[in-house]
């Protein structure tokens, strides 16, 4: 009876959290919910108890039901049947398993049919999912455009939608074109109003996961003669107008049990959602933001799958007359895996609760103008989110590929075969640095934050939260006091860089310094982590050490790295 | 049409992950390392009750169970998976039944509901394995039953259709309502619990249970669900004494052995054809294939 919630105390840690208080109470508008919904909670305890309850379902659901269809699925995979997708037979079984949980519309309002959860049991669910079949986990998480439309779409448009989403139909988020990846302002897909007020798109759109969805968030060009972000607008697609078909899915590397499909729009009707021409500008980055989270779930998800095949197979595999993880080599291995799975869910936590704090805030903002004091709240919470998302994405995905990697490696030759769980761990983990904003991209998106001062903010938190908590004990003293020296140094050199003002240089460093400040904040998340759970310990100092030598080796790369030699990396 | 649907179900101790340390020394189950769960084959049926309800709007799934007050862990489970309410019968009297006694008893209770359609349950219960106790409530009833059910096809025009699971392959029949059907393992598992649900009902509780509960639980079980998991007597359904728990189980268990099984679980072979052909003989001489 495999319950992969139950199984990972890591989980109630993250969840039971101390700013959960806050959070729930926000969401729960001071549990008045209670008189109205039967299946609403009366206080803290109540909620919390709830959202115990339902991973428990999540975990249940992953063990007994998606992680055992996801090598099935996987060699099977979707298919194309006259113009829509057929899913793999597994895939079908845990779709349906999911409706009849009900956990769809996980974060959705309970006037809309939802559990009105904040977004960090959510997130904690899409860890699960992922652990289980990672493929699955986008079908599922697609639910996340239920926000955008229950933010930005108008009352009618959500009482339409919503319910249809927490009652188990699926969505995707149409963006992607053959000539706009990650450049998204030269989307074409034309959006023609008609006289009634309902628009026809035409078009293709590439690489959509989940392209045949009941209900599609379609980015489209709204503003004839516009070749830039401002002319382009969203809209709600609904399946049962039809004029949307699946020309062909993608035969992929990894998560093959998501169907990637290229979509012919051919006169589609379509709902203008929000305002005209903020689209772009404002749906789609709230929409992604939202996304990259659910990828650095995912790749959590990912990162705790490898890290326990890994471990299983070193404890049983014997080689010299023991187990192979008694090896130095071996163990080293093991011990890193999880550092960097602790680090990076630690800090996909720590952003879900930040976007948590905003969206409450904001969604409060909808019944009556927030106070002075809420307001700068909800700014700030939004600001560290913004910074974290990026490096929870960035960092975690990357963080995945390289369990992923070990985990084969710790496999040795068998690793290789395809008989092992590890060889479709390492195709599935390729992708989560890939899409929502590359690697690359997540550095762009995160740099502002690192060198103009939001990482600073988080770190002074730190500090006082430590001081805050009980004393430390003297190996994890030590690790506060390297701590402090390694963020000190890497902080001069971020100024320095900063203070250059030379843009193709600052582009050049980027991703150093970014990933020594993501360094340096899961550093101190893990620290905290130990303050309050001792069983944080090892990964807190494995983690430091290897943080600890990277902050390193960036600054000597920075420091000894002339300017004008930038001219010799290009082609 | 909706239907009023009973599902019978039991909690048995886990026996299908047995250690050596499952039996005691003198022959009973030493139920302290098996968890206490809900019949596998009682879920199966539950499936086809809660199917039955989604084609059927407005109708009502009853969970019915003989056991300890704690019994109605496993109503709560069925609750939780879409069933409405569930009666635990429980009584010291009903204590010691065999299959002819608690037959008895659970037809009484359920002439002491109001009305019913349909009769769901397992085949068998795992800690037993006998499968009497569902034919036996239907001829008690009077009602046809309809055994090895793999699945509900459907019910129109006051019939069920049922398709079985024989073991020379599948038969399909045809039986009037009310009646009573039994569901195999091969049917389709039971649903996940639903997590609207859970927050809900997590307050159910039953009187025994209640009485536990502080303040506070007791009024939001009040607010929430009163009466989702009632209690009933043997006095309450007006079962005879006689008929009953030891007394009225002619079943009576003289001697428990402990089989403890001395081959081993592995051989050896080598790779030659003589040591090949001796055991493929003697598999099929004990029956193993062939």
């Amino acid at each position: 009876m495999a319950n992969f919630y139950t199984d990972n105390p890591d989980l109630k840690h993250h969840l039971s959290h101390p700013l959960m208080q806050k959070i729930v109470a926000l969401k729960e508008r001071d549990y008045t919910d209670a008189e109205k919904f039967d299946y609403a909670p009366y206080n803290f305890d109540d909620a919390m108890d709830n959202y115990d309850r339902v991973l428990e379902i999540v975990g249940d659901m992953c063990g007994e039901i998606v992680a055992p269809n996801a090598e099935d699925v996987d060699h099977q995979g979707p298919r194309v049947e006259n113009g829509g997708v057929v899913y793999a037979d597994g895939t079908q079984k845990n779709l349906e398993a999911c409706r009849k949980a009900g956990l769809m519309g996980m974060s959705m309002p309970r006037r809309l049919g939802g559990l009105n959860f904040p977004i960090t049991p959510y997130i904690m669910a899409a860890d699960i999912v992922s652990r289980a079949d990672t493929g699955f986990e986008n079908l599922w998480g697609l639910q996340d455009c239920a926000e955008t439309i229950y933010e930005f779409g108008s009352e009618e448009q959500k009482q339409k939608y919503i319910p249809r989403v927490c009652a188990g139909e699926t969505m995707s988020m149409d963006l992607t074109e053959p000539d706009a990846g990650s450049d998204l302002q030269s989307v074409m897909l034309k959006a023609t109003e008609m006289p009634d007020g309902t628009w026809r798109l035409n078009g293709v759109k590439r690489f959509i996961t989940n392209g045949d969805s009941d209900i599609h968030l379609v980015l489209a060009r709204s503003e004839e003669g516009t070749r830039d972000g401002r002319g382009l607008s969203m809209f709600i697609y609904d399946k049962r107008d039809g004029g949307v078909t699946v020309r062909r899915i993608e035969n992929k590397m990894g998560i093959k049990g998501s169907p990637t499909c290229e979509l012919v729009y051919k006169n589609a009707k379509a709902e203008l959602c929000g305002s005209r021409r903020l689209g772009l500008i404002k749906y789609v980055m709230a929409l992604m933001n939202g996304a990259r989270l659910g990828i650095a779930a995912q790749s959590v998800g990912v990162s705790e799958l490898a890290y326990r095949e890994a471990l299983a197979y070193a404890r049983e595999r014997k080689q010299f007359g023991k187990a192979i993880i008694e090896f130095p080599a071996v163990f080293e291995m093991i011990a890193v895996m999880k550092a960097r799975l602790d680090a990076s869910r630690s800090l996909l936590y720590e952003t879900s609760r930040y976007v948590d704090l905003y969206k409450a805030y904001e969604d409060i903002a909808k019944e009556r103008p927030l106070t002075l004091e809420e307001k700068k709240e909800c700014k700030l919470y939004s600001k560290l989110a913004d910074a974290c998302t990026p490096l929870a994405k960035g960092l975690g995905s990357e963080y995945c590929n390289q369990n992923a990697y070990d985990c084969i490696q710790v496999h040795g030759g068998s690793g290789f075969m395809k008989e092992y769980a590890c060889e479709r761990i390492y195709r599935d983990a390729r992708i989560t640095s890939i899409y929502e904003g590359t690697t690359q991209l997540q550095v762009v998106a995160a740099i502002r934050h690192v060198t103009t001062g939001t990482i600073n903010t988080l770190i002074e938190s730190y500090r006082e939260q430590l001081s805050q908590g009980p004393a430390l004990s003297a190996e994890l003293e030590n690790v506060s006091k390297r701590l402090e020296t390694m963020t000190e140094k890497a902080m001069a050199r971020i100024a320095a860089v900063a203070a250059t003002k030379d843009q193709p240089y600052i582009d050049f460093m980027a991703r150093r310094l970014v990933e020594m400040a993501g360094n340096i904040v899961m550093s101190y998340l893990l620290l905290l982590d130990a303050q309050r759970n001792a069983s944080f310990t090892n990964s807190a100092i494995v983690y430091n050490n290897m943080a600890n030598a990277l902050v390193s080796q960036h600054c000597e790369f920075i420091d000894s790295f002339d300017k004008e030699s930038i001219e010799l990396y290009k082609a | 049409m909706s239907l009023n649907i009973i599902v019978l179900a039991k909690q048995v101790p886990d026996t299908r992950n047995v250690g050596k340390d499952a039996m005691k020394e003198d022959g009973t189950i030493n139920r302290a390392v098996l968890p206490a769960i809900f019949n596998p084959e009682d879920l199966n049926a539950l499936e086809q009750a809660l199917r039955l309800k989604d084609a059927h709007p407005g109708s009502t799934v009853t969970m019915l169970t003989m056991g300890l007050p704690r019994a109605s862990e496993i109503i709560r489970e069925a609750i939780y998976r879409g069933a409405d309410r569930g009666v635990v019968l429980t009584d010291r009297a009903l204590g010691g039944a065999d299959t002819l006694a608690t037959s008895y008893s659970l037809s009484q209770a359920i002439r002491k509901m109001e009305g019913y359609d349909i009769i769901l349950g397992g085949r068998q219960a795992i800690d037993g394995d006998t499968a009497q106790v569902g034919p036996q409530i239907a001829e008690k009833l009077g009602v046809p039953q309809v055994t090895y059910a793999e699945e509900i096809l459907g019910i129109a025009d006051g019939y069920v259709t049922v398709k079985r699971r024989l073991e020379n392959g599948v038969e399909t029949v045809k039986a009037p309502l009310p009646c009573l059907v039994t569901v195999g393992g091969s049917a389709d598992e039971c649903r996940p619990r639903n997590a609207q649900r859970i927050c809900k009902f997590k307050y159910a509780a039953s009187p025994t249970e209640r009485t536990a509960l502080d303040p506070e639980a007791q009024k939001r079980a009040d607010e929430r669900c009163p009466e989702a998991i009632v209690e009933w007597s043997a006095a309450f359904v007006e079962a005879d004494p006689e008929q009953i728990g030891f007394p009225g189980s002619p079943t009576k268990v003289k001697n428990v052995e402990n089989v403890v099984f001395t081959a081993k679980e592995s051989r050896r072979l080598d790779n030659d054809d003589a040591q090949i052909e001796e055991l493929v003989k003697e598999l099929i001489a004990n029956h193993t294939i062939g």
